[in-house]
């Protein structure tokens, strides 16, 4: 076991710098906008040096003169420090502009994360003990439907009745215009309030693929011999659900959910777009439109680092759930 | 199987009755037609197959049948009020001067003074004024020398010429007689009449007017008639506040008069018909789901909206499945440290984030500012490029496990070439998943790229994408009032994702033979 996950961790690694490799010489194949647009800016002050040279001093500032194979290795050395350098758009180390934006993404993942358990687990579940029933065709489309409904739509679709309409929620921000004026327990409130919506939206765009997932894994485990085994030998049909089916589905859910727990990190990038939340994903969308280069690095490596790490997880929880899987 | 035998034997026992052996008492089916048979007894499958004919008709044959093109702007006469003149009746002092600089302002405000006190002189920058009070409505002004500098009136004199003054002596010979109440004077060898209505004629010919109202156009080139301005005049008398004025050439102009009652006066608005845009038009006739910001059709740019999503789909998906069934296709068959190398290429496509990848790709583009065609090319590119892994995964995945399955050990064993052995037998029993998995990534691939479209980093103007259309939403006052342009394009769009899903689901049951009912 140990070595297995030795293993995976330095293939990860490899594939990590592989990836962290093919984003720098993207981010340093486009045209370095944000850098001219600055340049630009300053060398029309007057008495200013010329644009050429606010370009040239801005480019060894940002270590954007080099090469892109020396410029990789000089961003890997500070990045193995834990320096990703400043944000050209915040005007803030990276590093602290992500941990300022990251929680709040995270919370938002994380209270998604656990409604769409609550719902879609049973609901599939459910869908599946009636298979080709009424109930199943409803969940299965409505899975289907969750799932095919394009994000910015449905937002909009929830502004429109909820913030539009009904006037209970604002259309974007996390936090009122009051905010400054709230107790520390009222602004805790204010910012609950503002989540709704987006939380709303992250629910039931995600809720269908996992509702699906679970109906056809237990699927899977109602067609085994060992349900019916329990059937023959007489067991109540909840016994034979809740209690050997049930665990055995739990085998892929779980393996699947592990993997999926370092996403909650990444933030939701169009959801907070739309909402104007500034969590992880809104940031970074701002800075990749506005061509900052070291915090897009700093985020695509971060999402990667996220990916490879879920896999791993999923991985190592497999062998650790099921005890029929041996890692050899 | 089973099942499609009892069918057979029930409907055939009913007719005749065969041998047990006899081959007409089964029908036999080809795989295809079995996989087609259970996919048609699907109803939910068969909807989302339904739906996706219909949007592939709206979308390819209605736009070739709609009346308007993809980028055909409607105008529409917007009416507005926009003032003309304003008109006030004068119950001031008026002065009207020799020259530019010969009556200064100091000296205005002093011979008002004067007027008031009845006095006779007044003085202003050391210079003596002689005031002479000609009638109740007319005080002559001399300077040094006793030179006349200005007159003080209530009239206004004003020339029947276009761009052509009074000479300052003339307008002074007018007053004079208007204010004494005679009907004519001679000035400078020629004699002029002045008649009840305040015009002088020389001779026959009109040359100017003095009236009590002052009516000024707003813009300068705008030359008011004397008829006009006579007309105007009586309507304000009448208390009437529309007016209808017929010039010379016959054209017929409405105004609406209004009065200010800060400034006194009249203002006089005239309606005028101005070429818009048609935009945010609410549905009519002509355009079932009324026109977006630009002023063009909405649902003819719904139907081009649908041609983009589906061929950006169809396209990506192309890509997508080529690149992906060639490596993954390799990496089974042939094993060993390809498998191993193209896999570890895998891995790292897989690792890559896709979305901010394009995101980061979109705005460069747009600081490029790369021609809208090309830009949808290269959406196309990336997005396919970015897609692979995932039917590589599969198809290698598939084909590490037929390879190991009976009827590929029996194939060897006939002897068949490797090239008929791979395109034969493996190929095919590939095809089912792969089929399934390009149905379902169509839909996420339209969704991709309308979310991309929505952001503003698609698909750009002027070509219409369900997600580009459905951008106009930022706007909060679209978002409110004006369902008819984003709404029906989120609906297409979610149907036709949903129909793709359906489908490919009703696939994935019906290519499965193991399924049973």
């Amino acid at each position: 076991m140990k070595k297995f996950i030795i293993k995976r961790l330095l293939i990860s690694a490899v594939i990590l710098v592989f990836v962290a490799f093919i984003i720098y010489t993207l981010m340093r194949c486009l045209p370095t906008s944000y850098l001219e647009q600055v340049a630009r800016q300053k060398s029309m002050t007057p008495g200013s040096k010329s644009f050429e040279e606010w370009m040239q001093q801005l480019s060894a500032t940002y270590g954007m003169d080099k090469g892109i194979l020396p410029g990789f290795i000089a961003w890997c050395g500070k990045a193995l420090r834990g320096d990703f350098g400043d944000s050209w758009k915040w005007t803030v180390p990276v590093i602290d502009k992500f941990k300022e934006s990251v929680w709040v993404s995270f919370i938002m993942g994380g209270i998604a994360f656990i409604l769409e358990l609550i719902i879609a687990i049973p609901l599939g579940i459910i869908a599946a003990t009636k298979q080709y029933s009424k109930t199943d065709y409803t969940i299965t489309i409505v899975a289907l439907a969750c799932f095919s409904l394009p994000t910015f739509f449905f937002a909009s679709l929830m502004k429109l009745l909820f913030s539009v309409k009904l006037g209970w929620f604002d259309l974007g921000g996390l936090v009122g215009r009051n905010y400054n004026q709230l107790t520390s327990g009222a602004q805790i409130l204010d910012k609950a309030h503002h989540l709704v919506l987006p939380i709303l939206t992250l629910v039931v765009i995600s809720i269908g693929s996992l509702m699906r997932y679970t109906r056809t894994n237990m699927l899977e485990v109602l067609n085994a011999d060992y349900i019916r085994t329990a059937r023959a030998k007489g067991l109540s049909e909840s016994k034979v659900i809740y209690h050997h089916a049930f665990r055995n589905t739990l085998i892929p859910l779980v393996t699947m959910l592990g993997g999926s727990l370092p996403g909650l990190f990444s933030g939701a990038l169009i959801t907070e777009t739309l909402y104007s939340i500034p969590g992880i994903g809104f940031v970074s969308f701002q800075s990749m439109t506005a061509g900052d280069i070291p915090f897009s690095m700093f985020y695509l490596v971060f999402l990667a680092i996220l990916t490879l790490l879920g896999n791993l997880i999923s991985d190592i929880l497999y062998a650790v759930v099921d005890p029929r899987v041996r890692i050899s | 199987m089973s099942e499609e035998i009892r069918n057979n034997q029930n409907q055939n026992s009913s007719e005749n009755e065969y041998s047990l052996n006899d081959d007409r008492r089964v029908r036999t089916l080809s795989p295809g037609a079995l996989v087609i048979r259970r996919f048609i007894r699907n109803r939910v499958a068969v909807t989302g197959l339904v739906i996706l004919v219909a949007m592939f008709i709206f979308s390819f044959i209605g736009g070739a049948i709609s009346p308007y093109k993809e980028d055909q702007l409607f105008y529409t006469y917007n009416e507005q009020k926009k003032q003309y003149a304003s008109i006030k009746e004068n119950k001031e002092i008026r002065y009207v001067s020799a020259s530019k600089n010969s009556f200064p302002s100091v000296a205005k405000a002093k011979c008002v003074m004067a007027i008031k006190k009845d006095e006779d002189t007044f003085e202003a920058k050391k210079i003596e004024y002689k005031l002479t009070k000609e009638s109740d409505t007319l005080y002559s002004i001399y300077g040094e020398g006793d030179e006349l500098v200005a007159f003080a009136t209530y009239d206004i004199i004003s020339s029947s010429t276009q761009g052509q003054d009074l000479p300052f002596e003339l307008q002074y010979e007018i007053e004079k007689t208007i204010s004494a109440g005679g009907d004519g004077f001679e000035f400078d060898g020629k004699s002029y009449t002045v008649d009840e209505a305040g015009t002088v004629l020389e001779g026959e010919n009109e040359i100017g007017y003095a009236s009590r109202y002052i009516v000024q156009a707003i813009m300068s080139d705008v030359f008011l008639t004397r008829s006009f301005k006579d007309q105007l005049i009586s309507h304000i008398n009448d208390g009437k506040n529309e007016f209808v004025f017929t010039d010379e050439d016959g054209t017929e102009a409405a105004y609406a008069l209004t009065y200010d009652a800060g400034s006194e006066s009249w203002n006089v608005l005239q309606t005028v018909e101005t070429k818009v845009f048609d935009t945010y038009h609410s549905p009519t006739k002509e355009h079932p789901l009324g026109t977006d910001k630009n002023g063009m059709d909405m649902l003819t740019r719904l139907m081009y909206g649908g041609r983009v999503s589906l061929y950006i789909g169809f396209i990506v998906v192309i890509i997508e499945s080529l690149i992906g069934v060639v490596l993954g296709g390799i990496s089974g068959y042939c094993g060993g440290w390809v498998d191993n190398l193209i896999m570890r290429i895998v891995d790292i496509f897989y690792c890559i984030p896709s979305m901010p990848i394009i995101i980061i790709l979109g705005a460069a583009m747009d600081a490029m500012r790369v021609d809208p065609q090309i830009r949808m090319i290269y959406l196309m590119l990336i997005l396919g490029f970015l897609g692979w892994p995932g039917i590589a995964r599969l198809v290698r995945g598939q084909i590490l496990s037929l390879r190991e399955q009976e009827f590929m050990i029996a194939a060897e064993a006939t002897g068949i070439r490797a090239s008929r052995r791979i395109f034969r037998h493996l190929i095919p029993n590939v095809i089912p998943q792969l089929i399934v998995t390009m149905t379902m990534s169509l839909g996420s691939t339209i969704i991709t790229e309308a979310t991309l479209s929505f952001l503003g980093l698609g698909v750009k103007f002027p070509f219409a994408s369900w997600g580009n259309i459905i951008n106009d939403v930022n706007d909060t006052f679209v978002l409110t009032n004006y369902w008819f342009i984003w709404i029906p394009a989120g609906v297409c769009l979610l149907a036709t994702v949903l129909a793709f899903n359906l489908v490919g689901d009703g696939l994935r049951d019906a290519f499965d033979p193991k399924m049973k009912r």
